[in-house]
């Protein structure tokens, strides 16, 4: 990787910052929130870690992205049940 | 014929002996016992790398063999468990490989991600026919007890509670699997997320 150094200086300060400025999470906290913000059951205040998190953390913001991309494709590529009754099935 | 030489003699007819029965006993059991283990294994070759260990663990301690049940109980006892064996390491495999499709991170918690330089939208993706079955086979490759969540909850529409029920496992176990097969799906079809060509 060609900013090999600048990616781990970048990396050491938000680590820093995560884990000595208050309110903040970490990266590996951040991914433990995912599933849960997704459907909607994330309490109040680990919400706003979350989202507080992802305003600042670019690699998180990307990687929910990729993540988000990812449950749909993965939906898209199964026919829905509808679609594999053949036709002469009569549907009840 | 001096002492030595009879001694030498004797060995060598009892390991022809030896051979002999050990012959007879793979010749008689070796069909069956390969049955047992297809049904376990699912698989013939593994099924038959299974009947080969159980037939050295047979042979190695046939001494210990003490006649209080039959040769083929006996037999069946240790098919069983060699199967079993190879179907531990099996899922030792699948779980070691799973781990690599993970996220991962440094020390200090953050994550370890390569920088997005482009990324291809859903909609592109899925107008390529080649991308649509790629994804679908990285699908069937992960391995059963997360394939399975992620078909209950993402495809077929369950939701947590329901899923647990279906899988007799807790929703805080579907929850964990979900989400490692969404990351690990994720990483298996990364170089289609992130628009490069593929081979």
């Amino acid at each position: 990787m060609k900013d090999h150094g600048i990616s781990v200086i970048r990396r050491w300060l938000s680590g820093f910052l995560q884990k000595h400025v208050h309110g903040m999470i970490t990266c590996r906290q951040f991914d433990s929130f995912v599933l849960a913000y997704l459907d909607g059951e994330l309490p109040a205040h680990q919400r706003l870690l979350f989202e507080r998190h992802i305003k600042f953390c670019r690699q998180c913001q990307e990687y929910l992205a990729a993540y988000q991309r990812t449950v749909k494709l993965g939906r898209a590529v199964f026919p829905s049940p509808d679609e594999i009754l053949p036709e002469a099935v009569p549907k009840i | 014929m001096s002492t030595e030489q009879r001694q030498q003699a004797r060995i060598l007819r009892q390991a022809a002996n030896v051979r002999d029965r050990q012959e007879e006993i793979v010749r008689s059991n070796i069909g069956w016992m390969i049955a047992v283990a297809h049904r376990l294994l699912k698989d013939r070759a593994l099924a038959e790398d299974a009947v080969q260990d159980a037939f050295l663990a047979a042979f190695r301690g046939l001494d210990q063999f003490e006649g209080r049940s039959s040769l083929k109980t006996w037999l069946h006892r240790i098919t069983v468990n060699t199967a079993l064996m190879q179907l531990r390491q099996l899922k030792r495999r699948a779980e070691a490989q799973f781990d690599e499709y993970l996220p991962e991170f440094d020390r200090f918690g953050c994550r370890i991600e390569e920088p997005w330089e482009h990324s291809a939208s859903v909609e592109e993706i899925l107008d390529n026919e080649q991308h649509r079955v790629r994804i679908h086979g990285a699908i069937e490759d992960l391995p059963d007890a997360y394939r399975i969540v992620l078909l209950l909850r993402d495809i077929e529409g369950y939701d947590t509670s329901e899923t647990a029920a279906l899988l007799h496992i807790s929703e805080g176990n579907v929850k964990v699997r979900l989400h490692r097969a969404r990351e690990a799906l994720k990483k298996l079809i990364e170089p289609i997320l992130r628009g490069e060509p593929i081979s």
